[in-house]
């Protein structure tokens, strides 16, 4: 009983030790941001990877999400006569969950888990330190512009996953019903609102900020070996993935507390 | 305690007094005394884990010593503010045990980082001629393009030097600058050390196993036994003794003369 007492005890002890030093990371990104010199020429480069590296598959997802979805959601409309209503159907919903939440898993994926890997790598074959004993802030060069990369690129991804989405949407439509694309796009925009945009933008930046924040602070503190390695890339995207969906629920509430 | 054999009217560039440090409960320097003199090469031996590499980076401000005075270049290390921790470092070289160079960059990037980054005033071509001076002195000017997992072991170890010779350190520590390589590479290395000492004038620690490494570029000798200094002189003078912690050292990597 007692071992039993003791070993939960510490596992708490150490669940608090952890969140401490993650709100210390956190902060020092707050410092380090805002303290010169800024990396604007490394922020551009990871944005340009972050892009890169997940333009395919979000093409991809986002367009067969748009088709599939179409196609799900026409049975049901028909019944009611409703079919003229999938545009805007589709648009909402991709809008407001499904492209902030889909690019956001992906970028876990892709993004979060290279960033874990990169860092933990780096840290494991001392190029961290020797960028420290180099006189270069590693703090302010790895995690600050990969985090402020992933917090612009995520939510521009968003709303690239949504256009193509629609585009896929469109192509179910049009196999269907003679609808042109831009009394499509038309009845889409009718049906949006400002805080749809306002709150998918929002929503965006923080998931993107959490899956860079993530796999920075997963990489940063890997353990020493190639095990330590691994287990950043795969922390990186398992925590990401989660946060990303325990702030989903969080936004969807205080969205709806605006909308109503 | 052997008396050290001071580099001629030379003034101490570090100077490191009963310094301790412990991981846990695992003690690893116990009070350790130690000075680098101005322009000498001074060789740290002792047993794996017995505290040589945290040393270094006590050195070089990577780790805080628990207790205890490391001054380098006239600084405490320990208290000095970001800013001027920064400072130093632009004055002092390390070449890790694994090189260290930056995978997702070639040579050429690799060498210009530290400059680009803190020689703000630099043109481009006086970068790129600084990158050429010290890729000459190691001897691989032909390698400017390649990327570090093209280079071989030997080659990576003399960037790793090159890179760190670039902003022109006053002192340099090398961590087990010979380790896994080839006899004759370690021959190269090793006279690098002395070229590095001759002609950029640094003074040097080296923390390595090799005897011979030791021997060829070390002034002097010191041997980190139970977390201290306790041998410290000439090759002659740390070997001279029947100590049994000492003498495997030498049975092991030598050549009875």
């Amino acid at each position: 009983m007692k071992k039993i007492v003791t070993r939960i005890s510490q596992r708490f002890t150490n669940m608090f030790l952890e969140l401490y030093r993650v709100h210390l990371f956190i902060l020092k990104f707050f410092k380090e941001a805002f303290t010169a010199p800024f990396e604007g020429r490394e922020v551009l480069r990871q944005c340009y990877q972050v892009g890169y590296r997940s333009l395919a598959l979000i093409s991809l997802t986002g367009f067969i999400t748009g088709i599939v979805f179409t196609k799900q959601s026409r049975p049901s409309l028909a019944e009611f006569g409703a079919t003229s209503w999938l545009p805007s159907l589709v648009g909402i919903a991709m809008l407001r969950t499904l492209a902030p939440l889909l690019t956001a898993l992906i970028s876990a994926g892709k993004v979060g888990s290279s960033i874990g890997a990169e860092l933990g790598s780096m840290k494991v074959t001392e190029q961290i330190d020797a960028m420290e004993v180099s006189a270069t802030n590693p703090f302010s060069y790895l995690v600050v512009t990969r985090v402020l990369a992933t917090s612009i690129t995520i939510p521009i991804l968003t709303f690239y996953t949504a256009f193509v989405a629609l585009l896929g949407a469109f192509v179910n439509v049009s196999t269907n019903e003679s609808t042109s694309f831009s009394a499509f796009v038309q009845s889409f925009l009718e049906s949006i609102t400002f805080l749809d945009i306002t709150a998918s933008t929002i929503k965006a930046i923080v998931f993107g900020f959490t899956i860079g924040m993530v796999g920075c602070y997963q990489g940063f503190h890997s353990s020493k070996g190639t095990e330590g390695v691994g287990k950043a890339a795969n922390s990186a995207v398992v925590v990401g993935m989660f946060l990303v969906f325990i702030e989903e629920v969080i936004a969807t509430q205080i969205t709806f507390l605006f909308r109503t | 305690m052997l008396q050290k054999s001071k580099t001629e009217n030379s003034k101490a560039v570090i100077t490191i007094r009963d310094v301790n440090k412990s991981f846990g409960d695992y003690h690893v320097l116990r009070g350790a005394d130690l000075d680098l003199y101005e322009g000498e090469n001074l060789v740290v031996l002792g047993r794996s884990g017995t505290g040589k590499s945290v040393l270094i980076k006590i050195i070089s401000g990577l780790l805080k010593q628990d207790s205890g005075m490391v001054n380098v270049l006239g600084k405490d290390v320990a208290n000095l503010s970001p800013k001027e921790l920064l400072e130093l470092r632009l004055r002092i070289g390390f070449s890790f045990q694994n090189s260290a160079l930056y995978d997702s960059m070639t040579v050429r990037e690799n060498l210009e980082f530290p400059l680009v980054r803190n020689r703000k005033n630099l043109g481009k071509a006086e970068i790129a001629q600084a990158v050429e001076t010290v890729l000459d002195a190691v001897g691989l000017s032909q390698t400017i393009n390649q990327m570090p997992s093209e280079l071989s072991g030997g080659q990576r170890k003399r960037i790793g030097i090159a890179r760190t010779l670039i902003l022109r350190p006053e002192i340099m520590l090398y961590d087990e600058p010979t380790a896994g390589l080839d006899p004759i590479t370690c021959i190269e290395i090793n006279n690098l050390i002395n070229e590095v000492q001759e002609r950029f004038k640094t003074s040097s620690i080296i923390i390595t196993h090799d005897l011979t490494c030791a021997k060829a570029v070390g002034n002097r000798i010191a041997m980190l036994l139970d977390g201290q200094f306790q041998r410290v002189g000439t090759f002659d003078e740390v070997f001279d003794t029947a100590d049994e912690r000492v003498t495997p050292f030498y049975d092991y990597n030598f050549i009875q003369e």
